[in-house]
């Protein structure tokens, strides 16, 4: 960070929709590399990874859940890609409310693939593993980003906020927040 | 705690609507695994043999496989398990797909229903909330229709649905039970569904399956992984194209089908077409199959994507698997496109692709011979292509003369009569058979057609080649990296095996050694059945990933049982000798057991008299192919032979005429 820059290792699953033979693997493997102790179970509805699969209509997606969002969309995003209608929320991966999917099934607690985070680190994440027909490939690489360009966009922020509400009023809460804020 | 299975079975009542969830024995699973060896014990126990096909009393059996939803890879078949109303014998037709790993993490092991529902209904289950619900909405809608609207339905993209379509509602005795890209086809099982009132059982399971030791287990899963590459990389030379790769065979994938339309007979199984094949039929055909075929396709946990997403013109897109990509084909004289089509039809009917278009084929024989004539087909169209599906609608219908052919072969030409039988010439234990028609006979295959209860060639035969390599250094080049063998005397048998001169067939393999070829090839397809293993991953093929020597350490790590190769071997043995056992107790003789009498063109009855009582000795069964006191005893089941003395099962030759009639004629709805 000497130089004001920071780095990180990005980490990308690309999926390859036209590949997919629906066979569900990825989610088998997915939930038994999570269970305690490693494979000792399997449960593809804790899996975090979920094959969306409409056989008729051609339409089969992986999806790997990220985040969970206490809200749900006031909106709902449908596609269609050559004709093919893909069904509601079917490319989102949100653990969201409106849904199941990707929601621990007894306790309902959101799922987050965490790419496969381990000791001894996987040399690539489990579902990529299983994955025989080249739907999922994994690569890495290490970014560096500088944190300047954080700085001027928080500056930008700090001054909307004090044309606003004053200096001291922000200083103020300023003060108030990083007292219950956790760190 | 179960490891691998859930220790329970769904018993359903539908007469009464009861539901009722019960734990099972462990010891049983011990002693007879699961799938099929546990479903014997369930039908030998509750069946007996008065209890025909549409009795209430009579049970349908949905049984997962002892290691289905393990990460085992392709383990994810359900056998299905009653009496036909076709044979009235045992049927165990599997299907893969999905269904059987969501029962096993929906909490269950088996379903088992019985009694009848007074009105047509479909079982929901999803965990532990099980209910039988109205479907007097989807009466008459095809199988993979029925499936789509459940789980628009339930809201429940995920359900795994096998459900009937009109065949089985209507009580074809070929109607099968479909679920997504598979089915459990032969034997009439949708037709016992549909006598049930069952249009569909669904289900959706979010538990948990167990594994005894896990490590252990992952890495003989890896193992397989890895061999299943190998193979892909390295097919077997020599052998026709669907064998040389795994998969159950890869009928969509493979485009050379010269072997199947120019050795498998067309028509009515009866007409060779041997210069069939040409440049052009092979462009045209691929060209067929490249519009249609969405994509390739795999069941539950399986890399080798054997099915495919079919769009034939002007028609819902349906999955097809297999052999059904030719059997209407060639029954009909027609091409690939027409073939396509009509199993799209036929797939949403439910019925199974071996039977019905060889009872199509029947009937058109017997018009064109003047036993049947044009009243018996009123508004037939002309052409070959029409008058199937004319005949398809009709069957599936039991409208005119269909509900007599709805019937199969065999007891169609009983009721058709004037010679009519003749024509039903293709038929082991009264069902219709693949159209094979050789000229000599072959001494394995003679004994798996006679003794073979799965009653489909395909459900036997595979770990050893189907006939001599020429070359000897092809052969010795074949045994090399044959590691699969239970015994090295194997590849002994096969590198002396000749295509010409003393050591070729009929008189080679000797008795002894197509006794051991036979029941070797046997044991691994009884295992799958009890393990829920596609065949297209083992059995089924040469060199196969899974075979004995790394089975028994699945089934330990898996369920924590002590399991090595002589349990396992005795363990199939036990429930193989029961599935011979409920056959007994129903008739079947040594008389049944013979294949259909054109087979071959050159036979030689004192040999087939050898080969016969040779096996049958060798299996511990007597003359009649009755398992022995001693062959009982040794396997644990007294209990069989016990009531084999009560009922004077013994003395029964067989002299006595079997059951008149068919199960049911005429449609009742
Ligand atoms: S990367 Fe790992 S955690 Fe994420 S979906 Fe794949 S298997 Fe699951
Ligand atoms: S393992 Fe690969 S091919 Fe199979 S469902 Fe997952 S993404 Fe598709
Ligand atoms: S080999 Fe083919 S039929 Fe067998 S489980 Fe795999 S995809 Fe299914």
């Amino acid at each position: 960070m000497k130089d004001g820059t920071k780095s990180r290792i990005i980490k990308r699953i690309t999926v390859n929709l036209e590949k997919c033979i629906g066979c569900r693997a990825c989610e088998m493997a997915c939930s038994g590399f999570h269970a305690v102790p490693k494979f000792s179970s399997t449960n593809p509805a804790r899996s975090r990874i979920r094959v969306v699969v409409e056989d008729r209509k051609d339409i089969y997606i992986p999806i790997r859940a990220a985040g969970y969002t206490p809200s749900e969309c006031e909106s709902r995003n449908t596609y269609s890609i050559k004709d093919k209608n893909y069904p509601e929320c079917g490319l989102c991966n949100a653990s969201c409310p409106s849904r199941e999917l990707f929601r621990e099934p007894d306790s309902g607690l959101p799922l987050k693939c965490d790419m496969c985070e381990s000791v001894p680190p996987l040399d690539e994440p489990m579902c990529v593993q299983v994955c025989r027909c080249g739907v999922l490939t994994y690569d890495e690489w290490e970014e560096r980003r500088d944190d300047q360009v954080n700085r001027e966009q928080m500056e930008i922020g700090l001054q909307s906020l004090v044309n606003r509400y004053g200096v001291e009023k922000v200083m103020e809460r300023i003060e108030q927040f990083s007292r219950n804020v956790k760190r | 705690m179960r490891f691998a299975e859930t220790g329970y079975n769904l018993e359903i009542d539908l007469t009464r609507g009861n539901i009722e969830r019960v734990a099972t024995a462990p010891e049983d699973s011990a002693l007879y695994l699961g799938g099929l060896g546990t479903n014997a014990k369930i039908m030998w126990e509750r069946v007996p043999p008065e209890v025909d096909a549409f009795s209430p009393d009579n049970l349908l059996v949905f049984g997962t496989g002892l290691l289905c939803g393990t990460p085992a890879i392709g383990c994810n078949r359900t056998i299905v398990t009653t009496i036909s109303p076709q044979t009235q014998l045992l049927a165990f037709s599997m299907m893969g797909g999905f269904w059987a790993p969501e029962l096993k993490y929906a909490g269950y092991d088996k379903v088992i229903l019985r009694g009848k529902s007074p009105g047509l209904v479909y079982v929901w289950i999803k965990d532990d909330k099980v209910e039988i619900r109205d479907a007097s909405h989807l009466k008459g809608k095809g199988a993979v229709e029925t499936a789509k609207l459940l789980c628009e339905e339930l809201k429940e993209p995920k359900a795994q649905v096998a459900a009937i379509g009109m065949a089985g509602e209507n009580r074809v005795y070929f109607a099968s039970i479909e679920q997504s890209r598979s089915s459990a086809s032969r034997g009439g099982l949708g037709a016992v569904m549909g006598d049930k009132g069952v249009k569909a059982i669904v289900v959706r399971g979010t538990k948990d399956i167990h594994l005894a030791r896990p490590a252990e287990f992952m890495h003989l899963c890896d193992e397989v992984m890895d061999y299943i590459k190998f193979r892909g990389e390295n097919p077997i030379p020599g052998v026709i194209p669907i064998l040389a790769v795994l998969g159950s065979p890869q009928e969509m994938a493979i485009h050379d089908e010269k072997w199947h339309t120019e050795n498998f007979m067309w028509g009515n199984a009866r007409v060779r077409r041997k210069d069939f094949w040409s440049e052009e039929i092979a462009r045209e055909w691929t060209r067929t199959m490249e519009e249609m075929r969405g994509r390739l396709i795999s069941c539950y946990n399986c890399p080798m994507h054997c099915g495919a997403t079919i769009s034939p013109p002007g028609k819902p897109t349906y999955m097809m698997k297999c052999f059904s990509k030719l059997t209407y084909t060639m029954a009909a004289f027609s091409d690939l496109a027409f073939g396509l089509g009509i199993a799209q039809s036929a797939t949403e009917y439910g019925v199974d692709g071996y039977s019905a278009p060889q009872v199509m084929a029947f009937a058109l024989e017997l018009l064109e011979a003047g036993i049947l004539t044009e009243n018996d087909f009123p508004g037939m169209p002309e052409d070959s292509e029409g008058r199937f599906y004319w005949l398809l609608d009709h069957i599936v219908r039991r409208e005119g003369i269909g509900d007599i052919l709805a019937n199969g072969t065999y007891w169609a030409a009983g009721q058709i009569g004037k010679g009519a039988e003749k024509y039903a010439h293709n038929n082991i234990k009264k069902q219709e058979q693949l159209p094979l028609k050789l000229s000599m006979l072959n001494p394995v295959y003679f004994l798996m057609y006679c003794t073979g209860e799965k009653l489909n060639i395909t459900q036997i035969e595979g770990q050893f080649p189907q006939a001599a390599f020429p070359a000897r250094e092809d052969r010795e080049a074949f045994v090399k990296d044959w590691f699969q063998v239970p015994d090295e005397k194997f590849k002994q048998y096969f590198l002396d095996w000749e295509v010409r001169g003393e050591k070729s067939i009929p008189s080679y393999p000797t008795p002894e050694m197509c006794c051991d070829i036979v029941d070797w090839q046997e044991r691994m397809h009884y295992i799958d059945d009890a393990l829920g293993m596609c065949a297209g991953l083992s059995s089924f093929h040469l060199k196969a990933p899974y075979h004995i020597h790394n089975y028994p350490k699945f089934i330990s790590s898996g369920t924590g049982f002590d399991m090595d190769e002589a349990t396992l071997t005795k363990a199939a043995k036990r429930y193989r000798t029961l599935v011979r056992a409920i056959n007994t107790r129903r008739g079947m003789r040594r008389k049944d057991e013979k294949p259909p009498a054109d087979h071959w063109k050159k036979r030689f009855p004192e040999l087939e008299k050898e080969l016969l009582d040779t096996y049958y000795t060798f299996k511990g069964w007597n003359e009649q192919g009755i398992p022995t006191e001693e062959t009982l005893r040794d396997l644990g089941l007294d209990y069989v032979y016990e009531e084999f003395l009560k009922r004077g099962v013994y003395s029964d030759n067989g002299a006595a005429p079997s059951q008149a009639g068919p199960a049911m004629t005429g449609k009742e709805v």
